[in-house]
């Protein structure tokens, strides 16, 4: 039974097919060897320069995409809607600053080998749980296992309880706001509603330096192609088509001999991991990580990046992702005061009419045209 | 009397070399449920033996989806014992481990995945290791091709392989539905109107499939189908109210006083 069996590595780059790698190579090309290139070696008034802005602009929305997939594989595949997903990503964010706030060192307004908020409020040396932060290592780590713990207790309860729908979506979103409120307080030992912010480096190297910039950017563009060569695979095993089965009729499964629980705090555990290493890719390249992030409406746009690119996709959370972050940051300098509105429009728009997004939308048109 | 003989069974342990007089593939024993003060079921005792076939009929409300409730778990009851192979006390387990140690179950409304392919759905059902550890690696071989079209065969879905479910007829979800359960190996079947909403041709291929599977599985048909129960030649037990009210061949039972009080209504 077991013979003649690929080895897995081989499977798993192999769910993603031909036209996909095609694509990723593309990609790969042009975030790896060409923007980099252009923003380092073309002088600023090149007409193919890259600017500053555009590097760290598409960086950050390249870090939002990796969240609309990491939302894609819980909400489209396995059809839990969370509205806790900006903890996660701002969870990640906070224990990679925690590193970038150790390396400020000496250079901090009060010169002190305390973060400036500390000085502030007169701690006078680190609290326990900023023991060994300054190390780079140590606050990957942290990336790596504090949000997923967290994801792994709260879903474990959330689904042994059979919480679904609604249900789950609005006790996520107050897990959310309880983070928010504590990470407000000053006495958590996260600079309160300042958060972190003023990074100086990273290893030892400027964090405003161009090359900086760049090795931030390729990161991103890496950890989305990872995720999505990661969803793609899931979603093609077994494993992806139980999950599907669980949200399309959990009753059959559980009578097939599948437990939904252990599916479900899976895929949710490695949902909210790919968001935390989202947010600590996120947090340097914008230069500030604040509760703000943990706010209701960001988990919110989260799931509508999802939906306007297309649910069930893995690609059009990309596309939804980069869609409405482009528009936003047009909309928010053209007509500041209309975003919420377009936004909350482009939902009901995209909920009415494009049930699969942007994604469905194209294969509509694809069909039509070959009618 | 078998109901002594199935608690010494289970008092012994594990002491499998006990010669077991009773052959059972489940026993319930004074089983009670009941909704909001309603006794769905009322100290209801049953036992079935392996490999018989037997069919369950009763008007509506009789609780006979509630025992497959019970047996498989989706609800528990309020007193009584249910064992399974007269050792394994089905009331401590989940639903899924009740699935896994060898019950399967067909609901009323076909339940399959309309988004998945015929040949998805039966891989899915397929008897495996059900944790996520396998799941994530898990490939298609040939073992479980094989299987699939074995079944594929016996379900009559042969040319619908890859279409996807929801597209299917409604007797041929039914089926489909049937031929997951075979896949699952169970030793017991629990089929709750497995011939509903099915032509008379495709209900008469149905009678001709279980009827194929007597002796090989045990099965517990609930129908209201005479025509089709008659077609199975099975032992026929009458729920009334929750508990039984008698039990004989289709004709005896059909003939007896009480039953027809029961369906023409009081």
């Amino acid at each position: 039974m077991k013979t003649n069996r690929t080895p897995f590595v081989i499977r798993f780059f192999a769910a993603t097919g031909c036209k996909g790698w095609l694509a990723i190579g593309f990609f790969s090309l042009l975030t790896f060897v060409l923007v980099p290139a252009a923003h380092l070696m073309l002088p600023a008034d090149h007409a193919l320069h890259v600017s500053d802005y555009a590097i760290t602009l598409i960086g950050k929305v390249m870090c939002y995409a990796i969240v609309a997939v990491a939302m894609d594989l819980i909400w489209g595949f396995a059809g839990i809607l969370s509205l806790g997903h900006g903890l996660f990503f701002a969870l990640g964010g906070y224990a990679f600053g925690m590193y970038l706030m150790r390396s400020i060192g000496l250079d901090g307004v009060y010169k002190s080998h305390l973060t400036d908020f500390m000085v502030f409020l007169d701690w006078k040396e680190y609290p326990w749980y900023w023991t060994g932060t300054e190390h780079f290592l140590y606050a990957v780590f942290l990336v790596l296992v504090i949000p997923a713990s967290l994801a792994f207790v709260f879903g474990y309860f959330a689904f042994r309880s059979r919480i679904k729908g609604v249900y789950f979506a609005i006790i996520s979103q107050a897990l959310t706001f309880a983070f928010m409120l504590l990470f407000f307080r000053n006495a958590t030992g996260f600079g309160g509603n300042n958060g972190f912010t003023d990074f100086k480096r990273i290893l030892g190297y400027s964090i405003t330096a161009p090359e900086m910039r760049v090795t931030l950017f390729a990161l991103s563009a890496f950890m989305l192609m990872f995720t999505l060569i990661l969803g793609r695979y899931l979603m093609q095993s077994k494993f992806g088509r139980i999950l599907t089965a669980i949200r399309d009729a959990e009753m059959r499964v559980m009578f097939l001999g599948y437990n939904p629980l252990w599916y479900k705090l899976f895929i949710w555990t490695v949902s909210a991991m790919l968001c935390a290493i989202a947010g600590a890719l996120y947090v340097p390249q914008v230069g500030i990580i604040n509760p703000s992030e943990m706010s209701t409406a960001n988990s919110i746009e989260i799931a509508i990046w999802t939906a306007v690119g297309g649910r069930g996709t893995l690609v059009g959370p990309v596309i939804g992702a980069f869609l409405v972050n482009l528009s936003k940051s047009w909309f928010t300098v053209a007509f500041p005061e209309y975003w919420l509105f377009f936004l909350g429009l482009l939902f009901v728009v995209v909920t009415l009419l494009l049930p699969q997004g942007m994604v469905g939308l194209w294969q509509k048109l694809r069909h039509r045209s070959m009618r | 009397m078998s109901d002594t003989s199935v608690n010494m069974a289970h008092g012994m342990g594990e002491n499998l070399s006990e010669p077991i007089k009773n052959n059972s593939i489940l026993q319930l024993s004074n089983i009670t449920v009941s909704f909001d003060g309603f006794r769905a079921l009322n100290d209801l005792t049953l036992t079935f033996q392996v490999n018989e076939l037997r069919c369950i009929i009763g008007p509506n409300g009789a609780g006979k989806t509630t025992m497959m409730d019970v047996i498989t778990g989706k609800t528990r009851a309020d007193s009584g014992t249910v064992f399974f192979n007269q050792t394994i006390d089905l009331s401590n387990l989940s639903e899924p481990e009740i699935a896994r140690v060898g019950i399967g179950r067909k609901f009323q409304k076909p339940t399959i995945f309309e988004n998945h392919t015929v040949f998805e759905n039966l891989e899915l059902a397929m008897k495996v290791d059900k944790r996520v550890r396998h799941s994530l690696f898990a490939v298609v071989d040939d073992l479980t091709r094989d299987r699939i079209s074995d079944t594929l065969r016996l379900i009559h879905l042969g040319e619908h392989t890859e279409q996807v479910a929801g597209r299917l007829s409604h007797g041929q979800k039914q089926w489909l539905e049937i031929g997951m359960l075979l896949m699952q190996e169970p030793q017991l079947l629990l089929l709750d109107e497995p011939v509903a909403g099915m032509t008379d041709d495709e209900t008469e291929r149905t009678g001709e499939l279980f009827n194929s599977l007597k002796g090989k599985q045990s099965l517990v048909v609930v129908e209201h189908d005479m025509a089709f129960v008659e077609q199975l030649k099975s032992n026929v037990i009458v729920l009334h109210e929750g508990s039984v009210l008698c039990e004989g061949d289709l004709a005896t039972v059909q003939a007896n006083p009480k039953v027809i009080e029961v369906y023409l209504g009081r």
